[in-house]
């Protein structure tokens, strides 16, 4: 068959595909899956089958950018990505995320070495050495902490406005989740900026805590942070284990090649990185209105942290049992 | 050889091509990105003043959304495209050329923190210039690639004259060759095309302008105009 006849026969079907494209580009939602599921599907793998003839045959570059795009054009549309639905984003909550914790929970100990090991020492170290903060911070940020934890500041027991509150949230959105997200993108140099952040965080949050309690200032600063704490600190890990998760990668990457071994490992430490901004919207807010809140007493925010603490670690070692996967 | 062409086979068999696009036009968009963000903020700062410290707090949540999630929710639900992307004709695909997906987007973009260490882009640039699809760091982990998008086709048309019986049978690679020379020649000057015609003036038995006249009429037979 010569060009001529061949286009002559044929385009019928290339018009037709082609007003298809524009429609499905003009609809939304329900109209662009029916669409999808007859016609349209049909329609492209003729233009696919044309388009191999029209290069077998070497018909004219015109015909045959004209076919490829047309092809190219509908591939998009055929193989777009389908929204996220609701229930799968229900079952990843519901337990397919404390499943994935505990799947790779080698990594998750590290992390949690990486992050507590640090603080630990530095806690007790300041706590029995305080000056050992110096290393860490300057004497202005030191005094700085002695004010907002100090119970004869003028900031202990007035009551924020509720506009402080909004305030303080957004930056803990900002600056937490944000810490968050580098913590597990460190990940990327060989594990090196993921390993950098959950220490260097580990030792800040240890001499803050260590300094604060050699101070005395424990009834202003441990009932502030013990409830989001849970969340937060978890997190943390959590965002540093799927970074060494892509690190890990790439060292050893098995019989893969170095590129697939990065690839499918970054598509496991994506789905930590959902939860774990869940977890630090969470945080986020409970530290914003709810630790914030003075005219608790102590012992009330010590249970609520408790029951907290015990609902993340019962959540992480429970929920998702029946999950084979 | 020297081109950037990466070609793909879809299921249906047949070869997608796609031109992955180079380090210079995609600062650009990330430039033009950048420039509409700090807009944005400037915009939501002035407006939100008045509301004081409530206002700063949804300041720093939109500047957080943003910087974060700007490019993630353009590439979904712009098919691949952020504005700066749009504005430049490129776009993200997946590496298989299908339009880029939720988590792939997330990580390439998440990615972007050590992309621009330790200065300016530095890591993703020095990835870029070493990787033959001109990804970086957040591309290589995420498994996508940044493309020109689809242009409307460039190349000519056959011009249309009568058709004429080439004076002897032509092998399928010469007849070939003829219908090139008629979609191109027209992007030629006229001497250049009556230079290349004179090639093969036996066959065609005229000089100059003739000779073209006569490509063109064979061209015309072989695509099958009679």
């Amino acid at each position: 068959m010569n060009q001529q006849d061949f286009e002559q026969r044929n385009t019928p079907v290339w018009t037709r595909l082609d007003e298809m494209i524009q429609a499905i580009g003009k609809r939304h939602g329900k109209d662009q899956r029916d669409a999808k599921q007859v016609e349209f599907p049909h329609l492209y793998r003729q233009v696919c089958h044309h388009l191999a003839i029209a290069r077998e045959r070497q018909y004219t570059t015109h015909l045959i950018d004209r076919l490829n795009q047309l092809m190219l054009r509908s591939h998009q549309y055929l193989y777009s990505a389908r929204a996220g639905n609701f229930s799968r984003v229900m079952q990843f909550i519901g337990g397919g995320f404390p499943a994935l914790i505990r799947r790779e929970q080698r990594l998750f100990w590290l992390a949690m070495a990486l992050f507590v090991l640090p603080a630990l020492i530095m806690g007790l170290s300041v706590y029995f050495w305080p000056e050992m903060i110096y290393t860490l911070m300057d004497s202005s940020q030191v005094s700085q902490f002695d004010q907002m934890y100090s119970p004869s500041s003028p900031y202990i027991g007035r009551e924020r406005g509720s506009d402080d509150d909004v305030l303080m949230f957004g930056f803990y959105i900002y600056n937490n989740i944000g810490i968050g997200f580098r913590t597990f993108a460190g990940g990327m140099l060989y594990g090196l900026g993921s390993i950098f952040f959950l220490f260097f965080n580990g030792l800040h949050i240890g001499a803050v805590a260590g300094y604060l309690t050699q101070r005395g200032y424990i009834d202003t600063f441990w009932p502030f942070v013990i409830g989001h704490g849970a969340f937060e600190l978890t997190a943390i890990v959590f965002a540093g284990m799927a970074g060494l998760k892509l690190g890990f990668s790439m060292l050893a990457p098995g019989r893969k090649t170095r590129l697939t071994a990065l690839i499918d490992a970054a598509r496991v430490s994506i789905r930590i990185v959902y939860g774990v901004i869940g977890m630090l919207v969470i945080a986020a807010f409970l530290e914003a209105f709810w630790s914030s809140i003075k005219s608790f007493s102590p012992e009330i925010k010590y249970i609520v942290g408790a029951v907290l603490w015990s609902m993340v670690l019962l959540y992480f070692i429970f929920a998702g049992r029946r999950h084979a996967d | 050889m020297l081109d950037t062409y990466r070609e793909i086979e879809t299921p249906e068999g047949v070869e997608l091509q796609l031109r992955p696009a180079g380090p210079i036009v995609r600062a650009m968009a990330w430039l033009v990105d950048v420039l509409l963000r700090f807009a944005i903020y400037m915009v939501a700062g002035i407006a939100l003043q008045i509301f004081g410290r409530f206002g700063m707090g949804m300041l720093l949540i939109i500047v957080f959304l943003l910087e974060w999630f700007y490019p993630v929710l353009f590439e979904i639900y712009w098919r691949g495209e952020t504005p700066g992307k749009r504005w430049l004709g490129l776009r993200v695909l997946n590496d298989n050329g299908t339009p880029v997906s939720w988590g792939p987007s997330l990580i390439r973009n998440l990615l972007r923190a050590v992309d621009f260490l330790p200065l300016f882009n530095g890591f993703g640039l020095v990835t870029i210039l070493f990787n033959p699809d001109f990804k970086r760091l957040g591309d290589l982990a995420a498994g996508t690639v940044v493309v020109y998008k689809d242009k409307e086709t460039h190349t000519a048309l056959v011009p249309e004259t009568d058709a004429h019986t080439p004076p002897i049978a032509l092998r399928l690679e010469e007849q070939r060759a003829v219908i090139n020379f008629a979609e191109r020649s027209q992007r030629l000057t006229e001497v250049r095309a009556a230079e290349l015609a004179d090639i093969v003036a036996p066959v065609t038995g005229s000089q100059g302008f003739a000779g073209i006249k006569r490509l063109y009429e064979m061209a015309n037979w072989f695509l099958g105009k009679r």
